[in-house]
């Protein structure tokens, strides 16, 4: 299906900066390059169709290519650990896939030369396995979700050896406590790394990848019984025998393992296993690992973690130092693209201003905030492949184009935060540092709402047709610069359109966007859903978030409960309402329903004729506004927002319109409500609606907010000649007069 | 759990077939939610060959193990057109009944 795809090793780039494009060829041993601009990534005949002007560069032309493989799946890898001969192994485990065979707890082992050793659960049972696959296996079968002590000694001169199993609590009528001795023959210990909840394989990756929990895995010297090893913490006079002892706990923010025995083996946690999570002896007491450290022993590994793809970079741009900001992507293409197979793509990417400001150049005074920690957030969103009943949501039939038939085929390119693992447990964590193959020109989504089904990135290139075609001078910010950069990054600008659907924000891109609007900033809030989700970033790693779905809101999983705090910060996660920051405080209107079938016009409300907003409505008499788009045939649809006072919506905000006559497939969101309602549909529910909104801040500045996902997907709509058109150039005229609003 | 009944839920055929995308009534809500429902695990999905123009029906088992198997034929110029084709699938298999008027007709056309 589609034969060539890849990722950048960052989504902004400044002037003068360099970005690389790892690529995979599928078929063929060559592709072509070119940089395009991107004006509009639907070629939906509805509308004004596919805009991607090709913009000359120095890396245009043909490059070698070939087939690259993501190795996922999380595990330890302790390199410094020496050739095991006579020693023992313990952990505390909480498995949550036995269906899938053959998944190693803990091994040394050379693939070349099949030695060493692995402790291995296939099909429910614990084996250990030594040098050509001899192997003892308990007769017992673990349970899912129950913590084990598993343990075992081994002499490899000898191959006398011990394999144990007892759960941390006894269940009447359940056999899964255990014991066998005997001898394995004799092997050879390897001089080779020390790998937790996977093994090396002959291809040089890592696989046979375990599902669950580990705790406190620790080596000892010599043959020692289960019954001390099962204890924890290990007693203390074992602390002699101690070759390692890695306490999880320590260094939650980190990809550290942290060996607290005396020769120091730390290791390395390869693939983003999730932290900061309950251990065995998990109390209840504390839900936050920074309370109770030691309660959080445990790392949760996934064969279908992923962190970073690793391929090597095929393409090289380094930018000239005027390029301009905005919207770009590489184009590549290895043959002529026909039903049968998709051969060409387009890799995303935003050229930033320079990091530096250059005296004497003057900076647009209007900024577009890419909202890539969205972006990332959905990155190959497979609800449509994992999740059954999707199409009951969305109102038809599920769309695969030639990328999700792909995606489908390609499981290792891991998930979205919206997916779960195989074993069933969140994903919380996501990276760009992989094919992000739902982020794309020319990708077209089964969630993206009937008509041209675009949804996040594709969706704000509607956006950037309207700003070209309307010739506003601009510059583009990602969401992972005002991370990074802070408030300093915005301050200079007279106002920030958000993109359709920007959802995720990290405490310091919040604290940024409220000082800026503090301070005067003009805000244009061009969607639905916004300011949503609390989000972290990662210490040490580049291009990842993480997200813990918490106790409310629309969640396609759930957070245990205990592990409602960010790994890679600490903080509280999961709703911004949830944290005292309601979306309303910030753009004055927040989430009330999402429905992804059709979309639905706004009617004028009687604020409209206010005279503080008789500029959004210039040359504008219609009483209907937006029904039409290419989002759904409305301008209200997907996601949509509302004012409410009670959430933090200012006392000035203007209801200048309110979309009606929803389907039933929009549906109230699970936070509005605190016991079920038969009336949830937006057919039925008077509290379905999203409100067109305006008011004025303290310091000048104002908000603007349209409240719904399918506002920007009406701009094109009759080659940008609309009232939503009109209304939404009519606001940025007046946002970018410096002419104060009070 | 409603259970179709193909004379009372009769009358939401025609108003599905002349808008298999859009504002449903609530019995021919409560009729999709019935017929979208399959307990084998098995999902139809809708492949688009090239977009805005062709489209084929294929199913996902309920294994992802397995691979994604599209049907040949036919191929759809009409997105709706396989709604439909689906919908008539699905009510046989909840009715035994066959659903043959086709998606338009020659004056719909």
């Amino acid at each position: 299906m589609l034969k060539i795809l890849g990722y950048p090793d960052r989504y902004s780039v400044a002037p003068g900066e360099a970005i690389s494009f790892q690529v995979s060829l599928e078929e063929g041993d060559s592709f072509s390059a070119r940089i395009v601009r991107v004006l509009n990534g639907d070629c939906n005949p509805a509308g004004p169709g596919l805009d991607l002007p090709h913009h000359p560069s120095s890396i245009d032309g043909t490059y070698l290519g070939q087939q690259r493989r993501a190795d996922a799946g999380s595990y330890l890898i302790a390199d410094t650990v020496p050739a095991l001969e006579d020693f023992s192994f313990r952990a505390l485990i909480w498995p949550t896939l036995l269906a899938r065979r053959a998944q190693v707890i803990a091994s040394q082992w050379d693939a070349a030369s099949k030695t060493g050793f692995m402790l291995e659960l296939d099909e429910g049972k614990l084996s250990l396995v030594t040098g050509d696959g001899r192997r003892q296996t308990l007769p017992q079968t673990l349970l899912e979700r129950k913590w084990y002590a598993v343990s075992f000694s081994l002499n490899a001169v000898t191959g006398a050896f011990r394999l144990s199993l007892s759960p941390l609590k006894a269940d009447v009528g359940t056999d899964d406590e255990g014991e066998i001795t005997g001898s394995l023959g004799a092997s050879q210990a390897v001089a080779a790394p020390f790998i937790l909840a996977g093994m090396p394989l002959a291809d040089g990756t890592v696989g046979s990848h375990f599902n669950g929990k580990i705790e406190a895995p620790s080596l000892l010297a010599g043959a020692q019984s289960h019954a001390t090893l099962a204890v924890n913490p290990l007693p203390a006079g074992l602390s002699p025998k101690l070759i390692a002892a890695w306490d999880f706990s320590d260094g939650i923010r980190s990809i550290k393992a942290t060996d607290k025995a005396a020769f120091r083996h730390h290791g390395r946690l390869v693939n983003l296993p999730a932290r900061g999570m309950k251990g065995s002896g998990w109390t209840g007491l504390h839900h936050s690992w920074q309370a109770a450290p030691a309660e959080y022993g445990a790392v949760h590994f996934h064969e279908d973690d992923l962190y970073d793809a690793g391929w090597p970079a095929d393409v090289v741009w380094t930018l000239p130092e005027d390029a301009k900001s905005g919207a770009y992507a590489l184009h590549l293409s290895c043959g002529e693209t026909e039903a049968e197979a998709m051969r060409e793509c387009y890799i995303p990417f935003f050229i930033r201003p320079p990091r530096i400001k250059k005296p004497g150049v003057t900076r647009p005074k209007v900024a577009f905030l890419a909202p890539t920690c969205s972006y990332m957030a959905y990155a190959n969103h497979g609800e449509h492949i994992t999740v059954r009943g999707v199409e009951r949501l969305m109102g038809r039939l599920l769309h695969f184009g030639h990328q999700d038939v792909y995606l489908y085929d390609h499981p290792e390119l891991c998930h979205s935060l919206y997916d779960k693992h195989a074993d069933g447990s969140g994903v919380c964590y996501s990276s760009r540092m992989r094919p992000n193959i739902n982020c794309a020109p020319r990708y077209h989504s089964w969630l993206g709402g009937d008509g041209s089904s675009l949804y996040q990135y594709n969706a704000d290139t509607h956006l950037f047709g309207w700003l070209a075609h309307n010739d506003i001078d601009y510059d583009i910010i990602t969401d992972e610069d005002l991370h990074r950069d802070g408030f300093p990054l915005i301050e200079d600008y007279s106002v920030i359109l958000t993109g359709s659907h920007p959802e995720y924000h990290s405490t310091a891109m919040w604290d940024a966007m409220k000082a800026w609007t503090d301070r005067g900033g003009r805000l244009m809030y061009m969607g639905g859903n916004g300011w949503y989700w609390r989000i972290a970033f990662h210490d040490e790693l580049p291009g990842v978030i993480e997200v813990r779905r918490a106790e409310d809101g629309i969640r396609s999983w759930e957070a245990e409960p205990g592990e409602y705090y960010h790994s890679f910060t600490g903080e509280y996660g999961g709703l911004w309402r949830r944290c005292g920051r309601p979306p309303n405080m910030m753009a004055g209107i927040g989430f009330v329903a999402q429905g992804f079938d059709v979309s639905s016009p706004y009617r004028r409300a009687p604020d409209a004729d206010n005279p503080r907003a008789a500029f959004v409505f210039e040359g504008v008499e219609d009483e209907v506004i937006g029904d039409f788009g290419l989002i759904g045939g409305g301008a209200a649809g997907i996601e949509l927002d509302c004012i409410n006072p009670l959430l933090g919506s200012p006392p000035n905000i203007l209801r200048l319109a309110s979309s009606e006559d929803h389907s039933p497939l929009m549906l109230l969101v699970n936070e509005e409500f605190t016991a079920t309602l038969p009336n949830l549909g937006g057919d039925q529910n008077e509290k379905v609606r999203a409100d067109l909104s305006f008011y004025e801040t303290p310091a000048g500045g104002a908000v603007f907010a349209t409240g719904s996902i399918a506002w920007i997907g009406s701009l094109p709509w009759n080659n940008y000649e609309n009232n939503v058109s009109r209304i939404t150039l009519n606001t940025l005229r007046r946002f970018m007069d410096p002419k104060p609003f009070v | 759990m409603y259970r179709i009944n193909p004379e009372t839920d009769q009358q939401f055929v025609e108003e599905f077939r002349r808008l298999p995308v859009g504002r449903h009534s609530p019995g021919l809500m409560r009729l999709l939610n019935a017929l979208r429902y399959d307990p084998s695990g098995r999902q139809i999905v809708l492949f688009c060959r090239k977009p805005f123009a062709e489209w084929q029906i294929a199913e996902m088992p309920a294994n992802r193990l397995d691979p994604l198997v599209l049907e040949d034929s036919p191929i759809f110029t009409n997105r709706d057109e396989a709604e439909w084709e689906i919908f008539r699938r699905r009510w046989f298999k909840a009715t035994g009944q066959h659903l043959n008027q086709p998606f338009r007709s020659a004056d719909e056309a």
